[in-house]
């Protein structure tokens, strides 16, 4: 599952990358909302979030583009937004626009299980998927209230950190995945650090599915110097070798 | 309609962090695990009399507390009318109100078993204080620090270095306060198991904003005890500056239940009241979430981070403590601001009329209170909190001079 950023460096490029990323065969397509003071975002993304915000992007039109492109492709998209900025549009008014452009949820990095009723409920009336995060620094009590209020699917967290690549993925990562999966009926993804052919071939096989974000965002902004046409087929041929593992187990 | 007195709490906050509907945790989940364990330590310290003594030892002996609290005759004078007191924090260890904090917290840091600290640090007197308090307890420190702030407090960041911590210049957004509060927040994330952040205002998720305001509390007990043996009595309006808030929180917060005193919070009006060019959201802002926490904050229609300007690198910031917005929203403080040339002005007539030269900071408050005494009789007293003195800032305040 590719993590994209949305507007850098222009909507149609974003369109353009979702498109191509769900006909190589992601399953879904997560999409990052630009803010301006992402705290749990490593550089890559942190700079992609401030390339687009200073071209003047706005909420309102990444969602125009994202409801043109949902009946178009074979795959949910969801947005990875802050909730400051859904506190700012209003939760029911968020909530309503995704709902009306045919996104199936989202997930809020900054909003922990404590103070996640209220838009839990919001998206509960509109079936949207209120997908809610799990990482190694969480409790296994409180990972079962996680579980309890998440919809669509469970985000594991690989490190306690920040987004980025990483060469190695943590040791206990297996098992506490293993372990979360067996509480819950939903999906489990791991998500943060994964980057490499390498982590695929370890995760997938403990994990309903994968999230790359910063490798994907990295090699996107590569059509501000490059040809548009060539940033997305490297981002294209860099999914499927990583699917190329999946399919090979 | 103002709310009626007595409807302000001094029970606040309850104990999911809210103060009224301000406050909260809205963090990544990664951090709750160590915002849980300071919430315990720092309720297990409380109820610790060897804590509390270790405390205010440090803050007698080391920090030279309690700070004075002076009556500025001439500045009085110079105004002809309301007596002007100055609550004298420029005077502690370190040069302003920022070390009550940091001992307190480095002393819980401590108690966690951590031996690292990190910062965030506007003006530099945040991380000056972390660093003397790292130095003392021999914990490693790391101080963030946006590069705009490096260039204007170069004095403090020679301090933080030679007492022995690392200054890491912040190159992202605005290169200011806000952007050092992101990195910390970031660095954080990826050590919350052997690192402490201490979080220098009263802003950030639960339990940062009580905690801190705690330890700066000894500034409004001091202030009470000293009015009632100088003047027999309270004054009538205390003053203090907001950037996050720290220094207003703990002279404020002793005083809520005072209802006869009036409290005032100074912002940063900066140049003008246009967007940007002041950092002042309580004047002209709207409740909204920044750093982990429900608070006014000055945000864009879809919830982006405004740019703010203040010439005080201290209050250079678009957010403030969710307490301010409580009391703000209970009536119980009123808040104003003041421009950068109105707080230089008063920088100058402090320096010529006492030989006090205050931070640029605390200049806001002094503006204020000046122009208060003016309108008022003799027999009325303020109280202005003179959060730290203004050393660091002599060759930004030559650089503003000179134009």
């Amino acid at each position: 599952m590719p993590f994209v950023t949305a507007g850098d460096p222009d909507l149609e490029f974003t369109s353009a990358v979702i498109e191509e990323l769900v006909a190589r065969g992601a399953s879904m397509c997560e999409v990052g909302i630009p803010y301006s003071d992402p705290i749990a975002d490593g550089q890559v993304i942190q700079e992609s979030y401030t390339r687009a915000l200073s071209r003047g992007i706005k909420v309102s039109d990444i969602l125009q583009t994202l409801g043109q492109l949902a009946p178009r492709i074979n795959g949910p998209l969801v947005t990875m937004v802050s909730h400051a900025i859904i506190y700012r549009h209003g939760m029911e008014r968020y909530a309503d626009a995704l709902q009306d452009k045919g996104i199936a949820g989202m997930i809020v990095p900054d909003l922990p299980v404590d103070e996640s009723d209220g838009l839990a409920a919001v998206c509960k009336t509109r079936d949207l998927s209120l997908i809610q995060l799990v990482t190694p620094t969480t409790s296994r009590d409180r990972a079962l209230k996680i579980a309890d209020t998440s919809s669509g699917f469970l985000y594991y967290v690989s490190v306690a950190g920040i987004t980025g690549e990483r060469s190695v993925v943590p040791q206990e990562l297996q098992e506490r995945v293993g372990w979360l999966r067996e509480q819950t009926s939903l999906p489990v993804c791991i998500g943060f650090g994964i980057s490499q052919p390498e982590h695929v071939r370890v995760l997938c096989q403990v994990a309903d599915g994968l999230i790359v974000g910063s490798a994907i965002v990295r090699r996107m902004a590569d059509a501000a110097t490059d040809s548009r046409d060539q940033a997305l087929r490297q981002v294209g041929d860099y999914l499927s070798s990583l699917l190329a593992v999946m399919d090979a187990r | 309609m103002l709310p009626p007195p007595g409807s302000c709490s001094a029970d606040v906050p309850d104990e999911t962090g809210r103060y009224g509907k301000f406050g909260g945790r809205y963090v990544p989940e990664t951090l709750v695990y160590a915002l849980d364990q300071l919430a315990a330590e720092y309720e297990a310290a409380c109820g610790d009399a060897t804590f509390r003594g270790e405390l205010d030892g440090l803050l007698q002996n080391y920090v030279g507390r309690p700070s004075p609290l002076f009556f500025a005759r001439r500045l009085t004078a110079h105004c002809g009318g309301a007596e002007i007191w100055l609550k004298r924090e420029d005077l502690n260890h370190t040069g302003a109100h920022k070390i009550n904090n940091t001992l307190g917290q480095a002393l819980l840091t401590k108690r966690m078993g951590k031996k690292r600290v990190i910062a965030e640090t506007g003006a530099g007197q945040h991380g000056v204080a972390t660093a003397t308090a790292c130095a003392h307890f021999g914990l490693q420190c790391v101080v963030y620090m946006g590069e705009e702030d490096i260039r204007r407090q170069a004095p403090n960041v020679f301090s933080m270095k030679l007492l022995g911590a690392e200054v890491r210049g912040v190159t992202s957004g605005s290169r200011t306060l806000r952007d050092a509060i992101n990195e910390a927040m970031r660095d954080w994330m990826s050590s919350v198991e052997t690192t402490h952040y201490i979080l220098g205002s009263v802003v950030g998720p639960h339990p940062f904003p009580k905690i801190v305001r705690d330890f700066q509390a000894v500034i409004g007990r001091e202030t009470i005890q000293q009015s009632h043996a100088q003047f027999q009595g309270l004054p009538n309006t205390v003053v203090a500056c907001v950037g996050g808030g720290s220094n207003a929180a703990g002279m404020f917060y002793p005083l809520v239940g005072h209802h006869e005193v009036e409290l005032i919070g100074v912002e940063a009006g900066g140049r003008s009241s246009s967007p940007g060019d002041h950092a002042s959201p309580l004047t002209y802002g709207s409740p909204g979430i920044l750093h982990g926490s429900f608070s006014y904050v000055m945000q864009d229609e879809d919830g982006q981070t405004s740019p703010v300007h203040s010439m005080s690198a201290g209050l250079d910031y678009p957010g403030v403590g969710p307490e301010h917005s409580y009391w703000k929203s209970t009536g119980r403080v009123n808040y104003t601001c003041c421009s950068d040339e109105e707080a230089l002005a008063a920088f100058d007539v402090l320096a010529s009329c006492e030989g006090i030269l205050p931070a640029l900071e605390s200049s806001h408050a002094v503006a204020h209170a000046m122009a208060w005494a003016r309108e008022r009789s003799s027999d009325q007293r303020i109280v202005v909190c003179l959060s730290g003195r203004g050393d660091k800032d002599a060759s930004e305040i030559a650089r503003l001079k000179r134009g």
